[in-house]
């Protein structure tokens, strides 16, 4: 069997223009493996940007948020600077923070500007001071620090933002999940469909298959004409799905970086390459899908 | 070359072939006549791997046929050169690459034995044929075409069945001329067929033998003729 793998593999790439002839040309079942398999890499494609992309952002939310707090000072206006220094003090002596600043108003104006437009005239309102804290080694400790807090500065709040982020980290890492069974799932109903088109070719070219066989053509000979055809088909037709699916992703409408998740949906340097690989794969499923299906219907003729 | 021991074939139905001793020696000329279903096609196809004596052995070659695997059966086939009854082509493929398909598959290219092809061509009368697909030759043709591949890869045996059923009286002598020829370079041929008019005409220029199936059974029905 290994022998007749390499020959094969050899034989795909060399080609024998007279062995690809033995099987007859099939119009309309050749273009409907092409256009299938085109489709199919052309989902893989989004399948892929879709895995990598919540992977990423999984990361980020897990990794750089999983870093930092925020101290919100709820108090009268004219207790809150007070209050703010009070828990800068607190948080500077806190194991595992590794910087705590207070925001200025230009920052938080910032922040807010989205939502009440940029002419805010943030001292007339009691918006509360903001904190930065960014943490450092194993990171602080939330409960001992919300106590410490209550004690000294009543007005402080603690938000190490596990609360909002962890169903966020686990909504991300599902949908990576979906993304990569989706893609194994494409991969295996390529299998399929070159399996149930080599089939068909197989069944309807059965008296081509008796007349080599009469002549004296090996299995393997039979087996190849018949591998070579559908996974040169399957191969032309993934890289062409392949192409457009790539294309349709740099095309994505970008929103820059404020852009959310469905914007993030994309590929990032090296990942570009991850694309590439599923007309090869498709290939190789194609190859061992044929090869599979020419064996077996060949094992059960004279 | 052939050799068949005390071989039996029963289809699911019952026995056909039963105890049948057979030897065809290298260089051996035989015609196989009997009945219409008496097996002749059936005794044929054993001679080729085909079918699997149900019983007995037959060995090819000086192999037992039960111990080849299906690539043995294939470089077998190349040294047995077949014609069927119901000749079957590679209908996609003009007659040429047909007569050919024996080079092809076994990895000798038809280009470089060109004229050997062109000269086997003319001696079956295919040559202005030869871009023809087998689907727009008649029944004659088909049946000349299929003796050019058969004999194209020289081989040790040539079996055929009713190779000349469809075919004038002419074209049949030329046929059987081929046939002789190749016999008196020593290939071993075996001619299933009804038409006693075409053994007699090879009786008088080969030494041939006549077998006839009759009764499950195979005979040697030399003299009578």
């Amino acid at each position: 069997m290994k022998r007749f793998d390499i020959g094969a593999l050899r034989a795909i790439f060399k080609g024998d223009r007279q062995a690809d002839r033995v099987v007859p040309p099939s119009g309309f079942t050749a273009q409907l493996t092409l256009f299938a398999a085109g489709a199919m890499a052309f989902l893989a494609v989004f399948a892929l940007a879709l895995s990598l992309a919540s992977g990423r952002l999984a990361q980020v939310w897990g990794q750089e948020l999983a870093q930092s707090a925020t101290v919100r000072i709820v108090a009268p206006l004219d207790q809150r600077a007070a209050q703010t220094e009070a828990a800068l003090k607190v948080l500077q002596t806190t194991k595992g923070v590794a910087s705590a600043r207070a925001l200025t108003d230009a920052e938080q104006e910032e922040l807010l500007s989205p939502w009440f437009g940029p002419e805010l005239a943030m001292e007339s309102l009691p918006v509360p001071r903001l904190i930065e804290v960014v943490e450092e080694g194993e990171g602080l400790d939330p409960v001992g620090l919300r106590l410490r807090l209550s004690a000294e500065v009543p007005g402080a709040v603690l938000d190490d933002h596990s609360r909002w982020r962890a169903p966020l980290v686990a909504a991300a890492s599902r949908l990576r999940l979906l993304g990569w069974i989706s893609t194994l799932l494409i991969g295996a109903a390529v299998a399929a469909m070159v399996t149930l088109a080599a089939q068909a070719a197989l069944a309807a070219n059965a008296q081509v298959i008796a007349v080599l066989r009469l002549v004296g053509a090996t299995d393997d000979y039979i087996a190849r004409a018949f591998i070579r055809r559908f996974t040169l088909r399957a191969l032309l037709g993934a890289a062409a799905g392949t192409l457009l699916g790539m294309l349709a992703v740099v095309l994505l409408p970008d929103a820059g970086e404020a852009g959310g998740f469905l914007t993030g949906l994309g590929f990032r340097g090296w990942h570009w390459v991850v694309p590439l690989m599923v007309p090869i794969l498709v290939g190789a499923v194609a190859f061992a899908a044929t090869g599979a299906a020419a064996r077996r219907t060949l094992r059960e003729l004279t | 070359m052939i050799e068949l021991e005390n071989v039996a074939y029963s289809y699911g139905g019952g026995e056909l072939l039963s105890d049948i001793t057979l030897k065809l020696a290298p260089g051996s000329f035989h015609f196989l006549t009997g009945p219409s279903g008496a097996g002749k096609t059936t005794l044929m196809k054993l001679c080729y791997g085909a079918l699997l004596p149900t019983a007995g052995h037959l060995r090819i070659f000086g192999t037992d046929v039960r111990g080849l695997g299906r690539d043995d059966i294939a470089l077998m086939r190349r040294r047995v050169g077949v014609v069927h009854q119901d000749v079957k082509f590679l209908d996609h493929l003009p007659l040429t690459e047909n007569i050919a398909l024996p080079l092809n598959v076994s990895g000798r290219h038809a280009e470089t034995e060109g004229t050997d092809l062109e000269e086997l061509m003319s001696w079956v009368g295919l040559t202005n044929r030869a871009d023809a697909l087998p689907p727009e030759l008649s029944g004659g043709e088909r049946q000349r075409a299929a003796l050019a591949r058969a004999v194209i890869m020289s081989p040790d045996v040539i079996l055929a069945d009713e190779p000349t059923g469809n075919i004038d009286w002419e074209m049949s002598q030329r046929l059987l001329r081929l046939l002789i020829e190749l016999n008196r370079m020593g290939k071993t041929v075996l001619i299933a067929t009804h038409d006693l008019g075409l053994i007699r005409a090879t009786k008088a220029h080969v030494q041939a033998r006549v077998l006839r199936i009759a009764n499950r059974r195979i005979q040697l029905a030399g003299a009578d003729l």
